[in-house]
């Protein structure tokens, strides 16, 4: 039972990390940039609906703010990819990621000055309930985050696989000037999908907070979402999702099977190996191209 | 710009393209050299430091500006440096002038060891592979605790040259000297890489590895060469960091010291030997700014003084987007618009320096 | 005259598509020798090959007698052979001089540490280079452009750079891909008067992939025709011209009767 506590914690929190990892992929899948604030981005979903639930802010209902959370965010999204981003237009990858990890600092600054620093933990009507299967408790704000990732997942795959938008998105990712000759609204698609990032980073957040306590530098996080999403395969939907549920199930069991200090490392060379053996990750999506 | 009348081969091989370009430079360094008579300790001690963030922004340099290969975790090589140098001298008794060298040494085969496995990688794999890198030597640190000292750190002793006891507090002067010695080394070395078929082929690395392969450039192991010159150059750095600070643990060189660096050198100009030291100003002198202004705009306010986590990131964050949005070449970029414009004027032209757009192309398919 | 460059039933596949079949033919020394066919014929694939970039499923490819299969990419240069890149793979961020500077990397005769220390040999070595690198500037003509950064100079100066830096290398065997693609009219005849040169005061044996007709039949000593990666016809270039096999590779079976052989 107790390796069942375990594991289910770890996949609650795999899925966190899992959707992160959704975020940074869907960011990369069309437009090839990395978001490294994508952290920060679910910091701030976070945020943004505790200070619209929480007693203490605005005290609106959960299921109100939720909605509304996830619409700023997505807003929020498409508004920093129009003004700031696209001036990154044409400009190397590298660009990008120093961008957004400048943006980063800036995100943890202001949601300190605004929600300050102390932790705090999002009232939810989920929090602090149980499930019971049979004999087994679990913790419904766990089993919640397990089922709704899987749900976006799966919504996201066939998103981009079967919708004219999805796909679209795709092309202008694989070659962009192919894309606007085909008449692909690229800049826009491009907003859209940062848009869209924003508010599964705001699911993400939700989640997270609902679970457990935030601060400010929970954006952190990030940085092990972005191993997850190597480790699944950069570009792949489904990878990503599952590079974050072995991370999450990773940590808990090595922190308790393995010496002190070493359940931080495991995740981190876990990514080293695969990028070193197989660089795509598990779920590779790279085909050779002939020159 | 000046015209060169070049009458030999010579121009195009030497240091400095012409004789006034050679005088700015001795006037540089003889300012430099008289900078203890001319301001006070503190800021002393300040140009110390700039010149110690100097020397690491050059190695980094070396690999993302030269080689073109990205690393997110160089604060490990900061790190490597620094813990070799204060093990040689405590632990094997060697003088400074011994465990300096070779502490860039033991760096430099990190470096190398470090390429080894991410010779394949490009773009942003080989910057996933650096940052877990710079991650994983935080943990790393505290994990070989009976070498490291780990959370608890080590102190790092005085400097002793030839009887001469060298401390950041005791005589910053010679301290002031010693730095600025090493980085006047590195600079000299690093221009010599530039004119050199290795430095030649760094670059050819970097614009076009297929076209580096066809001239013959064996890039696996230029990769690794640059890697750990790369990582030497850093590791003094560290050294002389651990020096200055006086003591240091795993939290010294954090993933967020090693992200400073790259944000560093970015806004100080990618690729001239300028940018690191741009950048290092800009580094050195930000957390004096924010004080300053801070009191300004407390004392203005009239609110108390308030010390508010993560504003020296978030300023540093905001410095970087302004330089990357509008000046993507970053101080140095600038520097060179503007002498440009006043050699030219009147006759500057606003797009002499701009930048050809390109379209993205899938990296997923190569 | 011996064989420079022997391809000896070379196949490549990329996964299911045959892009090189059973490809044979020798490239003799001091001779210009044209590969010819329609787009997908695997022509650049040949070069590639030769480069060693990719790995043939079967066959041979020799140089100077000995077979290259087991060397790595960068050991073509060291053995004297040179190339152009159809896309122009220049390195953007330097100058012409730096590029034409890196075709002399098989020359190097300096390492690391007297490198870092500028040592008195690296210097004469330096101008050694320097003064190998003037003699290509001057036949090309690229007086002018030596201290220009490739990103701002036109598309024609471009590819002669190109062609500049594989001569830089001093090599045996000149591979040049599309040397006239996006050339104008002067500018593909100074191509040609070049490639005489090349090939009668430099001694240099040439290999071309061209789509000019016009050109390949100026200066090339043999031509062979591929298509679908299969050899079609090997010759003179007018040989090669008027074979049935070549006409309708390129124009269609029914064209055959209104073509003038």
């Amino acid at each position: 039972m107790d390796v069942l506590q375990l594991v289910v914690s770890g996949l609650a929190n795999g899925c966190v990390y899992g959707l992160i990892a959704l975020g940074f992929v869907l960011i990369y899948k069309a437009t090839e940039a990395v978001n490294f604030a994508q952290g920060d981005f679910m910091m701030l979903g976070a945020y943004v609906c505790l200070g619209l639930t929480n007693e203490q802010f605005l005290g609106l209902p959960f299921w109100f703010s939720v909605p509304v959370a996830i619409l700023i965010m997505g807003a929020f999204g498409y508004l920093l990819d129009a003004t700031v981003v696209r001036r990154m237009f044409g400009q190397p990858q590298v660009a990008v990621i120093i961008l957004t990890i400048a943006i980063g600092f800036v995100l943890r600054f202001v949601a300190g000055l605004i929600w300050g620093h102390q932790p705090v933990s999002l009232e939810s009507p989920i929090a602090g309930r149980d499930v019971r299967f049979g004999g087994v408790v679990l913790g419904l704000d766990e089993v919640a985050v397990i089922i709704v990732t899987v749900l976006l997942t799966v919504l996201l795959y066939f998103y981009f696989n079967r919708t004219r938008l999805g796909i679209a998105m795709q092309a202008s990712s694989q070659n962009q000037l192919a894309a606007y000759y085909m008449g692909i609204p690229v800049k826009r698609l491009n907003s859209l999908i940062w848009a869209l990032a924003g508010a599964v980073a705001a699911v993400a957040g939700i989640l997270f907070a609902a679970k457990g306590s935030i601060e400010p530098s929970i954006g952190l996080l990030g940085i092990k979402a972005f191993a997850a999403a190597v480790i699944g395969g950069f570009g792949s939907l489904p990878g990503a999702l599952l590079g974050g549920i072995i991370i999450g199930l990773i940590e808990p069991f090595s922190s308790r099977y393995l010496a002190a200090g070493f359940s931080h490392i495991v995740p981190y060379l876990l990514l080293f190996l695969i990028l070193v053996v197989r660089p795509h990750g598990i779920l590779a999506q790279v085909h050779s191209k002939k020159v | 710009m000046r015209t060169v009348f070049k009458t030999s081969y010579d121009a195009d091989i030497d240091l400095f393209r012409h004789s006034a370009q050679a005088g700015w430079y001795v006037l540089l360094t003889v300012i430099a050299v008289a900078l203890p008579w001319l301001v006070n300790t503190f800021w002393l001690g300040e140009a110390t430091n700039m010149l110690i963030w100097a020397i690491a922004g050059m190695g980094l340099m070396l690999l993302v500006g030269q080689t073109g290969q990205a690393s997110l975790g160089h604060a490990a090589f900061l790190a490597v440096g620094c813990y070799a140098n204060v093990l040689l001298q405590q632990r094997l008794g060697l003088p400074f002038i011994l465990s300096f060298p070779l502490c860039g040494l033991i760096a430099g085969i990190a470096g190398v060891l470090v390429a080894i496995p991410t010779a394949r990688l490009h773009g942003i794999y080989l910057a996933i592979a650096t940052l877990a890198i710079g991650i994983l030597i935080d943990d790393l640190i505290v994990v070989a605790e009976p070498l490291t000292g780990g959370v608890m750190g080590l102190f790092a002793p005085d400097i002793s040259i030839f009887g001469l006891t060298i401390n950041r507090y005791g005589n910053p002067w010679l301290l002031y000297w010693l730095v600025l010695f090493v980085t006047v080394l590195v600079v000299l070395a690093y221009r010599n890489i530039q004119r050199t078929p290795l430095g030649r082929s760094f670059a050819a690395i970097r614009d076009s590895e297929v076209s580096a392969k066809a001239m013959g450039v064996n890039v696996a192991k230029t990769k690794a060469v640059s890697f750990g010159l790369s990582a030497a150059i850093t590791g003094l750095a560290g050294a002389l960091m651990g020096h200055f600070a006086g003591i240091f643990n795993n939290e010294t060189f954090n993933i967020i010291i090693s992200i400073q660096l790259l944000l560093m050198i970015v806004i100080g100009g990618l690729g001239p030997i300028h940018g690191a030291f741009f950048g290092a100003m800009v580094v050195a002198v930000l957390p004096q700014a924010i004080a300053i202004s801070r009191d300004l705009v407390t004392g203005a306010l009239g609110m108390g003084s308030v010390a508010i986590p993560g504003m020296e990131a978030a300023i540093f964050g905001i410095i970087l987007m302004v330089f990357i949005l509008f000046e993507p070449m970053g101080i140095y970029g600038r520097w060179l618009k503007i002498r440009t414009y006043f050699e030219l004027f009147p006759f500057y032209r606003r797009d002499m320096f701009r930048r050809q757009r390109s379209y993205l192309k899938t990296e997923r398919m190569r | 005259m011996t064989a420079l460059l022997e391809l000896d039933h070379v196949t490549l596949r990329f996964g299911g598509v045959t892009a090189v079949d059973d490809v044979s033919f020798t490239v003799e020394e001091g001779e210009v020798f044209a590969l010819v066919g329609p787009n997908g014929a695997g022509k650049s694939t040949v070069f590639n090959l030769v480069s060693r970039f990719y790995d043939p499923a079967a066959g041979d490819i020799r140089f100077m007698g000995e077979s290259i299969l087991k060397r790595p990419p960068h050991d073509i240069a060291r053995l004297g052979i040179a190339r152009t890149f159809q896309n122009i793979e220049l390195f953007e961020q330097a100058t012409v001089l730096q590029n034409l500077l890196v075709g002399r990397h098989r020359h190097r005769g300096t390492w690391l540490l007297n490198e870092v220390l500028f040592t008195p040999f690296v210097r004469n070595e330096e101008r050694r280079h320097r003064a190998a690198v003037e003699k290509v500037i001057e036949f090309l003509d690229l007086q002018p452009y030596r201290e220009k950064y490739i990103a701002g100079l036109p598309y024609g100066v471009r590819k002669v750079v190109e062609m500049g830096r594989a001569l830089a290398l001093e090599p045996k065997l000149l591979l040049l891909d599309e040397p006239a693609s996006g050339l104008s009219v002067e500018e593909t005849q100074d191509v040609a008067f070049w490639i005489e040169d090349i090939k009668k005061q430099m001694g240099i044996t040439v290999l071309m992939v061209e789509h000019d007709m016009h050109l390949v039949a100026t200066v090339s000593d043999r031509v062979l025709a591929l298509a679908d990666g299969k050899m079609l016809a090997l010759g003179t270039p007018r040989e090669v011209q008027g074979h049935p096999a070549v006409v309708e590779a390129y124009i269609g079976a029914h064209a055959k009767s209104k073509v003038m052989a």
